[in-house]
């Protein structure tokens, strides 16, 4: 870990040297264009949304559209929330759903994930090689593959209608399983042989001292998973009113016209600020770990 | 050569002690593995032969699978007219989006990586943000709404370069580019994330050396060395752009609707989803889902062996 601190010292003093190495000024300004234009276009949508959902109705079919309301108003979410009301479940009741969906997925997920990775990184043991192609393999193909035989073996399990049936398949996501791996592989050997030397158990390396160095690559696995769980509707597993997510009660109102572009707004923002809020607060750790993602 | 000489001589018993030896020196990371190799096996491994087996017969749920032989792939193949406009629409969102949002996200995380480290960390938020967005996206329906008060429609007609406003999101002429914005908009992810990484750790006295050695630029710079070093991040990102673009359904869906007009919008996925959980008719789903397997893997196996020969 020192060796990366230091690493990052010595970056920044070449930071001014290197700068002046094969650079022309006009590279430099039509790159710098190049980085407005395509910024502008990433962030429009998300500050218009941000804007929207704080906009009053008159100033929300305005053109050209205000990028910061005149006017800051709470009337979205007051209607939100009125609309809410009317629905026969209470909201906090949708909300808990979501909360304890994303929590157990994303917490099993970093949990389990990481017991799996330690010995595919710091083992050699039949079977390794075929389970890890496997994962591999598994990036190359989008879960809608085998969206019809999960759902045949959830209602054969009988997890149909229950929480489980979205956090199981979403634990055993193999996209952070694979960033796990490869992070965990560059913990020294050495940390885990003196460890084993001064008679450490498997357990206790893996819990006191492999999973502490490896924060990094936790809260990448949470970013993932996290904004997959926060985001879900519960799609065809779960249909009881009182276990649907929040997302779902969120679409139901969202669905309409431009009438509702404040609502929409302000349901999107909603569901925004949460996951962005915590890229914003890891977001050098979540890169740190993506530098050891890289395949053969 | 000794290894050879030597191997005939362990008979198959002793090697199957020798392999039981080892299983039971590794107890512990068996039993570290057994849960999450237990739900990747039960939700990703098992379903992919399921889905193959299914499709091979007529299935409702209802009542026990029926084995048609290869029915459903005939009837997938050669009848279904609303298929082959899936397979089009995919394959040219693939195209599109699948190398324009790669190169973007290796262009975008190269002119990033010069910045100085607070402005790239905010660049980096700026370009990623969208795709942890959520429903954010559907703000593009405000964007591309067919009346007047679309931004897209109120600015031509402002700039009088329209008369009426134009529906982009019902006519068929511009329904596909609607979803390849979109779809590149969202498409920065964990490639995107990868790349910026890599960039970082590729060794600064590279460049110094290659300064000396005569790289005059920064496309020479770029290509001799940058590249080379980062072989491992860009085939990780190849993958994971490849697969997201083969699997555009939940933007067409939102934005287009479901199903399309005309379905223009229609992808490989949302025929799937039409099938799998509208109609029920899961050995056609089934059948839809194996092809889609095969052409996602093929495509990335193919993609993965040209790019191992870059450079080499």
């Amino acid at each position: 870990m020192t060796l990366t601190f230091q690493k990052k010292i010595k970056d920044a003093l070449n930071f001014k040297k290197r700068r002046k190495l094969n650079r022309s000024k006009f590279g430099d300004i039509s790159l710098f264009l190049l980085l407005l234009i395509f910024g502008t276009f990433s962030a429009y949508p998300l500050i218009m949304t941000v804007s929207n959902a704080f906009k009053s109705l008159d100033e929300l079919f305005l053109f050209p559209p205000r990028l910061f309301p005149r006017n800051i108003t709470f009337d979205n979410f007051r209607d939100l929330s009125e609309l809410i009301g009317n629905s026969w479940i209470p909201f906090s009741r949708y909300f808990f759903n979501t909360i304890l969906i994303t929590l157990s997925g994303t917490l099993g997920h970093v949990l389990i994930a990481s017991m799996c990775a330690y010995p595919l990184a710091k083992y050699k043991f039949p079977g390794r090689n075929l389970i890890f192609t496997l994962v591999v393999y598994s990036l190359m193909f989008a879960p809608q593959v085998t969206a019809t035989p999960n759902y045949i073996i959830i209602s054969r399990i009988g997890l149909i209608d229950t929480p489980l049936a979205i956090i199981l398949p979403a634990i055993a996501s193999s996209l952070g399983l694979y960033l796990m791996k490869q992070f965990m592989q560059q913990i020294p050997d050495e940390l885990i042989e003196s460890a084993k030397i001064d008679g450490a158990s498997e357990y206790r390396i893996f819990f006191q001292i492999v999973m502490p160095l490896v924060k990094p690559a936790w809260l990448t696995l949470v970013i993932l998973l996290f904004q997959r769980l926060w985001t879900t509707d519960g799609g065809s597993f779960i249909f009881s009113e009182e276990l649907k997510p929040v997302s779902y009660a969120l679409r139901q109102i969202a669905q309409g016209s431009i009438e509702r572009a404040g609502t929409i707004a302000a349901v999107s923002f909603i569901m925004m600020i949460v996951p962005v809020t915590f890229f914003i607060i890891s977001q050098s750790r979540i890169v740190e770990t993506f530098s050891h993602s890289g395949m053969k | 050569m000794q290894a050879q000489l030597t191997q005939p001589t362990i008979s198959k018993k002793t090697r199957r002690e020798l392999l039981w030896r080892e299983v039971k020196k590794h107890k512990h990371s068996y039993i570290l593995m057994a849960p999450y190799v237990i739900l990747f096996f039960t939700f990703t491994v098992i379903p992919v032969f399921m889905s193959l087996g299914i499709s091979f017969t007529s299935f409702d749920l209802l009542q026990p699978p029926r084995y048609v032989g290869l029915d459903n792939y005939t009837k997938l193949l050669l009848d279904d007219d609303v298929f082959v406009i899936a397979l089009k629409n995919t394959l040219i969102l693939a195209v599109v989006t699948g190398p324009v949002s790669y190169l973007l996200a290796f262009v975008f995380a190269w002119l990033i990586n010069e910045l100085p480290p607070k402005l790239r960390a905010f660049m980096t938020l700026i370009f990623y943000a969208p795709s942890i967005s959520g429903n954010a996206f559907l703000m593009w329906l405000i964007i591309f709404s067919g009346d007047i008060h679309g931004y897209l429609n109120a600015f031509l007609i402002n700039a009088g370069i329209i008369d009426n406003p134009i529906l982009w999101l019902k006519d068929t002429n511009y329904m596909i580019w609607v979803i390849i914005i979109v779809q590149l908009w969202l498409s920065l992810g964990v490639s995107f994330l990868a790349f910026i990484a890599g960039l970082q750790s590729v060794d600064k006295t590279l460049f110094e050396a290659g300064a000396i050695d005569g790289v005059k630029n920064r496309w020479q710079e770029l290509w001799y060395i940058t590249l080379p070093s980062m072989k491992p991040q860009l085939l990780f990102g190849a993958v994971m752009q490849i697969t997201t673009s083969l699997a555009i359904a939940e933007v067409s869906m939102q934005l287009v609707g479901f199903p399309s007009v005309q379905y223009a919008g229609h992808t490989i996925v949302t025929h799937l989803i039409d099938f799998g959980s509208t109609r029920f008719e899961l050995g056609y789903a089934s059948a839809i889902a194996t092809l889609l397997f095969l052409i996602m893997m093929g495509a990335n196996l193919l993609v993965r062996s040209i790019l191992r020969k870059v450079g080499e």
